[in-house]
Order: C-alpha cells, then sequence, then structure tokens
C-alpha cells in the first residue's frame, strides 16, 4: 500500500496547533472532532452527498418542476416547493420500502394490519442483501490478500448455475439437497476463481484482466446452457430453467415474507471468514502476502500457493452468493439471474473498507437501497437505476476521501484508514 | 508493474527454457491444425462451399469443396506450424502465426459454408462495422494507459457517448451535432475518471469499474425518466448518412466496404494512423511513452506527467465517447437501456490483445469484430455451432493473451500507478 502512505505523507496537513485547539469552546472542541473525518463520518457523508445529487438527477429530469424553474425569478417558492415535494416524495419512498411503513404500523397497532406487512420493507432489504453480502466478502477477502477479484460476477454466474442444476437434477430428500445445492454452487465459484488464481500464480497474469474476461465468458455460457435440453423448462420457449425442487430451496420465515436462510447463513459466513483472516494460519499468510510479497515469501510464505487458494475461497464465496440468489429468491436460471450481484459486491466490499463486519453492514446498506428503489419505482415513479446511481456516487466518495474532505473541509486525521483503494495497476 | 514483481516471485520464468514463445506458437498451431483436418474435414459435408463476391448467391464467387477445404487449410496450419518448431529467422514467426491463424479460420469456414454461400462483402462490411466502437475505444484506452492511465471505464464512456449522442441528436436534429455531444459524453466520463485517478488518486481500476455503474445508472434513470415517456422529442436521433466516393467504390469487395460508408469509419481509420503516427515520432508521443514508462524520469526532464495524463484520458474521452455514437447514431435508430451490453470490454480485450499499440488493437479489434459476424451469420444458417461460444472468442483469447500461453503481452510500466510529485 505504498500509495496509501504516499496519500498521508503528501495530503496530511500540519498538526493542529495545541494552544488554539485548548482554547475552543467545548462545543467547537466536538464538532472539531467530528469534523476531523473519522471513517464513520465520511461514509455518512458520501451518503448524504450521493443523495443531494440524486435530488437533482429527479429535479432535473422532472419536467414539471423544470417548467416552474423557468419563472424562478417571478416566484422562487413554487420552484422550491415543487422540487422539495418530488424529492421527498421520493425519499420517503425510500425509507418506507427498506425500513418501516409507518401506515402499516398504526395499522398493526390498530389491529387492523398484520405484523407481516409491517416487516416485509425490512424483509425485503436483508433479502436483497444476503447475496451481496457474500460476493462483498469475496472481494474484500481477495482484496486483504493483495488482489482484486473483479470475478465476482462471473463466479457467481457459475454458482448459480451449479447450485440450480444441483437444485432440480439430483432427487433428494429435504435437508440433504438445500446442502448439497449450496455445496455445488461453492464449488462452481471455486472452480472459477481457480482459474485466475492459478494463471496469476503460474504466469503472473493479471487478475484484473483475466477475471473481467471471465465475467462474459461466464454470462455467455449461462446464456448458451439455459436453452439446452434437460436445462430449458420443457413447458416454456424463452430463456428460463426448470424450476429448482422445492427440497433445495432456501426457506422462508414467515408467509407473505420473503427474507430466507440466506441471510442466516450469510451473517454465519462473515463470522467464519472474520475468523478465517484474524486467527487462521491461512489469514495471516493472506495479510502478510498482501502486506508485501517480498516479505512474506523471504518469511517462507508460498506466495504462489496463497494466490491460488485465495483465489479459490473468494470464487467459492461469490459462488455461495450466486446460490443464495437462485435458491433462496429466483429459483430458476434465467440469463439475469445472478443480476449484477457481483459488481455490487465491489462496491460493498469498498464501502465496508474491505473488512468481513463491514462488508455485512456495507450490504445491508445497498439491500435497503435496493428495497426502498423498488418502492419508489412503483409509488412515486423514480426509475430504478436512481439506486445505482446512489450506490456508485456513495462508492466514488468512499473511495476518493481527499474528495470529501476537499468539499468539506475535514481536517485528515485518520486518513489511513479511509484509504480503500489500492492503486496498482495492472 | 505488479506483474513483474509476482513473476519474479513465483520462480516460474526461467530463461532459456526449451518451450520458448517460438515452440510454444508452432506446438499450438500444429494443434489447431490438426483438429482442423481431422475433426473439421472429418465432418464437413463434401459439398461446395461458395464465398460469393455480390449480394446474392448466383453472382461471381470464389468455390471449393467443403471437406477438401477444411482438411487443405487444415495442412496449411500443421505446416506453419512445424516451420515454425523448426526454426526460423525471428521476422518470420509473426508471418507464420498468422498464416496459420488464417489456414484455421479458413478451414473452419469450408466446414461451415459447405453446401451454403457466404457473402463476402457483406461479411466484410459487417465485420468492420462492428469492429468499428472497438477500435474506437481501443484507441482511448490506448492513449490513457500508454500515459499511464488505467481506462477500464470505456464501457461508461460508450453508454454516455450513446446516451448524448441520441439526447442531444433529436434535439438538435442534426447528426453532427449528435456526434460532438457524444464525444462531449464520453469526456465527461474521461474527466471524472482523470480528476479522482490523477488528482486524487484513487485505484484506477476501482474508479472505471465504478464509473461503468454510474454511467449505466445515469443513463438508464434519464432513459426512462425522459426518453420513455416521449421518444419523439428525446429519443428518434437522425441516422448518419452513408458517403459513396465514385469511382473508388466500384472496387470489389474493397470499395462498398470502405468508400461507401459512413464518416465514422473513415474517423476510426485516420485515427488508427494518426495516434500511430503520433506515438512514434512525435515529441508528445515520445512523452506520452515516457510519462507511461517511467514518470520519474520523465519528470526529471521538465515533462508535465499530470498535464499530459490529463490531455491524453481526456482525448481519449471524446474517441470513445464518438464510439458510443455508433450505438445510436449508426447501428440502431434509438438509445435503449445498457444498450452496449459489454462491448466497451471487448474493446478493452482489443487494447491487451493488440499489446497496447494502435495498430496491435485495430487487427484485434477487427479479428473480434469479424467472431460477432461470424457468429450471427452461423446462427442464421443454422450451424450446430453455438454463437455464444464464438463471442467467447475475445475473452478467451485475451486470456490465453495475458497469460503468456501464446506470446505474452506487456503493460506500459507505470499503467495503473498514480504519480505523485516529491
Amino acid at each position: 500500500m505504498t500509495t496509501d502512505d504516499a496519500v498521508k505523507a503528501t495530503e496530511a496537513p500540519p498538526p493542529p496547533d495545541r494552544r488554539t485547539t485548548e482554547s475552543r469552546s467545548f462545543l467547537r472542541h466536538f464538532l472539531y472532532l467530528i469534523w476531523s473525518a473519522n471513517t464513520v463520518v465520511v461514509t455518512v457523508l458520501s451518503v448524504v452527498l450521493a443523495m443531494i445529487i440524486g435530488a437533482i438527477l429527479i429535479i432535473v429530469s422532472d419536467a414539471d418542476v423544470l417548467a416552474t424553474f423557468a419563472y424562478f425569478t417571478a416566484r422562487p417558492s413554487d420552484a422550491l416547493t415543487g422540487s422539495w415535494d418530488v424529492v421527498s416524495a421520493a425519499y420517503a419512498d425510500l425509507f418506507k420500502g427498506s425500513i418501516a411503513d409507518p401506515e402499516a404500523v398504526t395499522a398493526w397497532l390498530n389491529g387492523t394490519g398484520t405484523w407481516q406487512a409491517v416487516f416485509t420493507p425490512i424483509s425485503e432489504t436483508l433479502t436483497y442483501a444476503a447475496p451481496l453480502v457474500f460476493t462483498g466478502l469475496s472481494v474484500a477477502l481477495a482484496f486483504r490478500g493483495g488482489l482484486f477479484n473483479i470475478g465476482g460476477q462471473g463466479q457467481a454466474v457459475i454458482g448459480c448455475i451449479t447450485a440450480a442444476v444441483a437444485g432440480f437434477a439430483l432427487p433428494l430428500p429435504v435437508v440433504i439437497h438445500v446442502l448439497v445445492a449450496l455445496l455445488a454452487g461453492l464449488v462452481g465459484g471455486a472452480l472459477w476463481g481457480f482459474i485466475p488464481g492459478i494463471l496469476k500464480a503460474r504466469t503472473g497474469a493479471h487478475e484484473v484482466i483475466t477475471t473481467i474476461m471471465l465475467n462474459y465468458t461466464a454470462g455467455l455460457f449461462l446464456t448458451w446452457l439455459i436453452l439446452q435440453n434437460g436445462v430449458q423448462d420443457p413447458n416454456r420457449t424463452d430463456a428460463i430453467s426448470k424450476t429448482v425442487d422445492s427440497s433445495a430451496q432456501l426457506a422462508s420465515f414467515g408467509g407473505a415474507l420473503r427474507v430466507n436462510l440466506g441471510i442466516v447463513l450469510a451473517v454465519l459466513v462473515t463470522a467464519a471468514i472474520a475468523w478465517l483472516l484474524s486467527r487462521s494460519a491461512f489469514g495471516f499468510e493472506v495479510r502478510a502476502v498482501g502486506a508485501n510479497p517480498a516479505a512474506a515469501k523471504t518469511a517462507g510464505i508460498s506466495v504462489a500457493k496463497t494466490y491460488t487458494l485465495l483465489m479459490v475461497v473468494a470464487g467459492a464465496l461469490a459462488g455461495l452468493g450466486g446460490a443464495t440468489q437462485v435458491l433462496g429468491t429466483a429459483h430458476a436460471l434465467t440469463p439475469a439471474v445472478a443480476g449484477n450481484i457481483g459488481f455490487d459486491g465491489l462496491l460493498v466490499a469498498l464501502l465496508g473498507r474491505n473488512r468481513p463486519w463491514g462488508t455485512l453492514l456495507a450490504a445491508i446498506l445497498f439491500g435497503a437501497l435496493r428495497a426502498g428503489g423498488n418502492r419508489m419505482q412503483s409509488f412515486s415513479g423514480i426509475s430504478l437505476e436512481l439506486v445505482t446511481v446512489l450506490q456508485a456516487l456513495i462508492v466514488i466518495f468512499i473511495a476518493a476521501p481527499a474528495l470529501v474532505k476537499t468539499i468539506f473541509h475535514l481536517r485528515a486525521a485518520r486518513a489511513a484508514r479511509l484509504g480503500a483503494s489500492m492503486a496498482k495497476g495492472w | 508493474m505488479a506483474t513483474a514483481t509476482v513473476e519474479d516471485l513465483t520462480e516460474v520464468t526461467a530463461p532459456n527454457r526449451f518451450w520458448d514463445r517460438r515452440r510454444r506458437l508452432g506446438a499450438a498451431l500444429v494443434l489447431l491444425g490438426l483438429v482442423a483436418a481431422a475433426v473439421f474435414g472429418a465432418v464437413a459435408a463434401s459439398e461446395t462451399a461458395r464465398f460469393t463476391l455480390s449480394e446474392n448467391a448466383e453472382g461471381a464467387a470464389l468455390s471449393i469443396n467443403g471437406q477438401f477445404g477444411a482438411i487443405l487449410f487444415g495442412i496449411v496450419t500443421i505446416a506453419a506450424g512445424v516451420t515454425l518448431l523448426a526454426g526460423v529467422a525471428r521476422k518470420w514467426q509473426t508471418t507464420l502465426l498468422g498464416i496459420g491463424i488464417v489456414g484455421f479460420v479458413l478451414s473452419f469456414l469450408c466446414w461451415q459454408v459447405a453446401g451454403k454461400f457466404l457473402p463476402l462483402v457483406d461479411t466484410a462490411s459487417g465485420t468492420l462495422e462492428l469492429a468499428l466502437p472497438l477500435i474506437l475505444g481501443a484507441l482511448a484506452g490506448v492513449l490513457g494507459e500508454r500515459s499511464g492511465v488505467v481506462n477500464v471505464a470505456i464501457e461508461g464512456q460508450f453508454l454516455m457517448g450513446a446516451f448524448f449522442g441520441a439526447l442531444i441528436g433529436t434535439m438538435a436534429t442534426s447528426v453532427w451535432t449528435g456526434l460532438i455531444s457524444a464525444a462531449i459524453g464520453g469526456l465527461l466520463i474521461a474527466a471524472m475518471l482523470a480528476v479522482l485517478a490523477i488528482r486524487f488518486l484513487v485505484d484506477q481500476v476501482v474508479v472505471g469499474i465504478v464509473l461503468n455503474l454510474f454511467a449505466l445508472g445515469v443513463t438508464g434513470f434519464l432513459y426512462e425518466r425522459l426518453m420513455q415517456p416521449d421518444a419523439q422529442t428525446y429519443n428518434t436521433p437522425p441516422q448518419m448518412p452513408s458517403w459513396r466516393i465514385p469511382g473508388l467504390a466500384d472496387v470489389p469487395v474493397i470499395g462498398p466496404v470502405l468508400f461507401d460508408t459512413n464518416l465514422l469509419v473513415w474517423l476510426a481509420l485516420i485515427l488508427v494512423v494518426a495516434v500511430h503516427f503520433g506515438l512514434s515520432r512525435t515529441r508528445w508521443g515520445l512523452r506520452t511513452r515516457a510519462v507511461g514508462e517511467h514518470p520519474t524520469a520523465a519528470d526529471t526532464v521538465g515533462i508535465r506527467v499530470r498535464g499530459l495524463r490529463y490531455l491524453n484520458v481526456l482525448v481519449g474521452g471524446l474517441i470513445a465517447g464518438a464510439g458510443g455514437a455508433y450505438f445510436t447514431l449508426v447501428a440502431t435508430g434509438s438509445f435503449t437501456k445498457n444498450m452496449t451490453s459489454g462491448a466497451g470490454f471487448i474493446a478493452l480485450a482489443a487494447l491487451i490483445f493488440g499489446r497496447w499499440t494502435p495498430f496491435g488493437a485495430f487487427g484485434a479489434a477487427l479479428f473480434f469484430g469479424f467472431a460477432q459476424k461470424l457468429a450471427t451469420y452461423l446462427s442464421a444458417v443454422g450451424s450446430p455451432v453455438p454463437s455464444q461460444f464464438l463471442n467467447m472468442l475475445p475473452y478467451l483469447a485475451t486470456i490465453i493473451a495475458v497469460a503468456g500461453l501464446v506470446g505474452r503481452v506487456r503493460a506500459p510500466a507505470a499503467d495503473g500507478q498514480p504519480y505523485i510529485k516529491s
């Protein structure tokens, strides 16, 4: 991470003058601490900034509101209230769709609604979050070993394929079937991760290039496979596979709620990865290689072996994410079955600062945005794509802490912890 | 460069080993030739394969017996491989490799076309048209990466270019305004890439991927908010006219392909030559290469490293944006969500496969364009070869190239490393 040190060296301002700090009032001192740019502050500011830009996009693309800006100087209240209405309605829907809908809560308290209606938003959030936890962990783990796994998408696609095929082709009893299907997804992803790993270790082929190329290869393979006999749903002519047996589907919790065992599995795997990184011999090797491959080699760690194994584990995680997606919610293969979970996982890992529990929280935030986005689309008529914009913007601000600091004039106190970037090129 | 460190660490590249590049290439060609002669020859129908020079099936054509052709060209590939294995002067190696690959492709074609016909003009112009955005995108990549800025955001620049081309082109009802605004759309993404990567030192691959998502989101959002409700006002861009140069356009095969086409094709071809000339012969090119290989040394002799990187990335953005115009102003008459569907990454593959050089990228783009064109042809004639596997070709070829299984590609030494002036 030479760049991070360099960033510190060039960007860190001179230490604040002690006397001026002490002479400040308590409130100013408190504000100073808030302002001194820790991880949480930058994350919150990034989300706020992204939502402000999102609001501008909503206003600019609304013809009615835009028309009121034409006579802004004559009657500014029209434009301002119009903008406020459309933006606040959109963001209120974002909240109602992802966390809680006040109407459903009051209805439940009055006895007219059901508890399912109250928990539906949370359920949706966790449903969308579960696969992202896995793909996010995949990227985060590889990052810690100094590898940039852009192949989460391809690995998840292959995980979807193997899990789904195991799900509808194998006749197995209830509990065993879902375990076997998950395992199949894990193995599929691991295989797809093994290819860039072994190429990196053996030939030095850069994993960014090989994983990008393998993403699209996996996607094309999926579109071909779906149309083959034995895979395609015999009752359909379009590109959709047979449905996964109910014995292989991840059980959901309660009737109308979609949330399923996937999120439980995600929390367990997060704990396992946290343990693996900080407590196991392999985790130590990964961190050593990530920090300095040359030093790790001198210390007797096989860098080639670590790279290969690391990519296998990362691929397995992403494959598990694909399996959760297809066994938990999709239940059948379609060309877009994996959605964008691989690339979203990359953003999630960056947002979570490449730490396992951070990644889990980031995935839940992204799940919430997605779940709220669905409601925003159907209630306020604001395209779901706004969520993609918000997610990308949040990560741009996270990845460029210097940018947020410049915008808000933050003191660069703990810049090193903010440096999610790696900057090493091909 | 990260790749070099890994090589050093994993003690695999021993010097002067027996299976050097020449022998591996030779062995690979012999293997390919054997597959072609044995497999393609065995399954090919013993009927005439016609490669017609005109649009219809009856006109003048080059014809050959399918089975005979498959075996013959397979043997050509084997011969090229054996010659390489036997050992030839270095300057002939690339030629032999080319002959071998062409032989393999022809053998494959003889098998597929046996009993049918393949219109050459249509294939050639289709190839060039499909390669057109790839050429422009890869050139944008060449400019950025030769000066040390990795550009994974070509896809985003395409999308933004396509969107702006459609939107402004429709509103101004002028295809040329559309083309210019498409270039500016690409410039927007390039500017974000440049500022974040050069000024704020963010990892360039991260920025690229995130900017792709950003472009996908913004264009998708505005498409659903503006274009879908009112396509007539916002999403019916005029189409780029085809210009015919009298005389030259009557030359068989080459004429209709090169001289009866739109401006964007000529622009791409001129840019390939211009970038090649610029990089290898001008002061700007020398400085760009210096900045991409060893920025510290370049800075020492007074070259403005960051300034040059800004310039190159921004010019690249203009070119990639113009490449995006292809999607809305040439190929289809309207913008749709995520319409580039990975073309930016094929352009990236062409850039890497073409070894970060303009002519290399041009050749790779043509090759990938041909593969795509062939895929559509094969699915149209109901070939047993699935089109998805032909579409995988660019990606697989690039993996093989970077893994050094056949030859080895090498990125500019400082590619992706931000420069911090000390």
